[in-house]
């Protein structure tokens, strides 16, 4: 279970640092960092996770009484949330800011930008 | 080449730190001493059967605070960019089909309703605030993918958001007076455990959050759209 989702998170961060590093378009850059992001996001949770624990959310199976011992942790999962939705800003303002580029000089090549050199 | 050497080097770098990450990484078998606590006291001290839902609203209710904070950064630093001005009439378009713009018109408000439940229910099932709010917007998407003309009211969407977010602030100030600090869900009684009305103020805040959040996705797409209608006009 675990080791799954290990080689998950690794193969995603792994690609989507290809992604960043290797592409001169700058809508496949962003979309090598949603990639990388995704992959850091299924390590959080995969870090948080008890052998053989289930959803942290009680019923009639999962008691007050025994859930210390039946659950996943919380607070990775709780923390990932919080970083899917810092993701989501930073995707929507890269767009954003990939459109002004493209305003600018009808361009998505990121070699076309040399003023910042 | 040089380039495609370094990139190489780089992930080798950090494939072989994720490999020995790997090998040395065992599930514990036990929670830590702070996830033990939430299990075995969540339910009492908050109410909510959902643990995420607990530390996500009220255990770190400030960093929720924060989070949605982010979002409104977000939001307004994207409006402020990409600031149409004034909206040109736009050219002829061609019209969807007929069958799109119905099944559309139909799902809405399905897929609406769909997304309140998810926020409402936030505290006893999977869901809540950020991913219900994030279901209403992808209603507002459907339209505009069905119907490129379709505008959303961005008055409308300014009121929902900056009252929800006000809202949200005041119930937290209100738990610092009435109960033992900022965004403490007991300024409400917990009610019976497991019910919709229940975990005091967590479904109110987490509606809150719903709708602010739902406004702002809504808010940034319609505003990429606003830039796509005029590029279609030059």
């Amino acid at each position: 279970m675990e080791t799954i989702a290990l080689i998950t998170a690794f193969a995603l961060i792994l690609i989507g640092l290809y992604g960043i590093l290797s592409n001169k378009n700058i809508l496949k850059i962003i979309i090598g960092f949603s990639l990388f992001d995704t992959g850091l996001h299924v390590l959080i949770v995969t870090v948080g996770y008890i052998k053989g624990g289930t959803a942290p959310i009680l019923d009639k199976v999962v008691g007050t009484s025994n859930a210390a011992s039946k659950i996943v942790d919380p607070v990775p999962q709780a923390l990932v949330l919080t970083a899917i939705v810092i993701g989501l800003g930073v995707t929507a303002l890269m767009l954003a800011y990939a459109l002004k580029l493209y305003q600018a000089k009808k361009s998505l090549k990121i070699t076309d930008f040399k003023e910042m050199k | 080449m040089i380039r495609n050497f370094f990139i190489l080097i780089i992930l080798a770098g950090l494939a072989a730190v994720f490999v020995s990450l790997f090998w040395n990484f065992g599930s514990s078998d036990t929670l830590s001493p702070l996830a033990e606590h939430y299990a075995n006291n969540g339910a009492d001290e908050v109410g909510a059967p959902n643990l995420v839902t607990s530390v996500i609203v009220t255990y770190r209710g400030l960093d929720t605070l924060g989070e949605v904070t982010i979002l409104f950064l977000v939001a307004a630093i994207v409006s402020f960019f990409l600031k149409t001005g004034k909206q040109e009439e736009s050219a002829p378009k061609r019209e969807s089909s007929e069958i799109i713009l119905t099944a559309s018109k139909l799902l809405m408000p399905i897929v609406m309703v769909m997304g309140i439940y998810v926020f409402i229910n936030g505290h006893l099932t999977p869901g809540g605030g950020f991913q219900g709010g994030a279901i209403v917007a992808s209603s507002f998407v459907l339209m505009l993918m069905a119907n490129p003309r379709f505008e959303i009211n961005h008055r409308i969407i300014a009121i929902v958001e900056s009252v929800s977010g006000m809202a949200f602030v005041f119930i937290g100030v209100l738990g610092i007076l009435l109960a033992g600090g900022f965004l403490d869900n007991k300024i409400l009684p917990l009610g019976n455990y497991g019910e919709i009305f229940s975990a005091g103020a967590i479904p109110i805040i987490y509606s809150l959050v719903g709708l602010k959040v739902g406004s702002e996705i809504s808010n940034i797409l319609s505003n990429f759209q606003g830039v796509q209608m005029k590029k279609c006009n030059d």
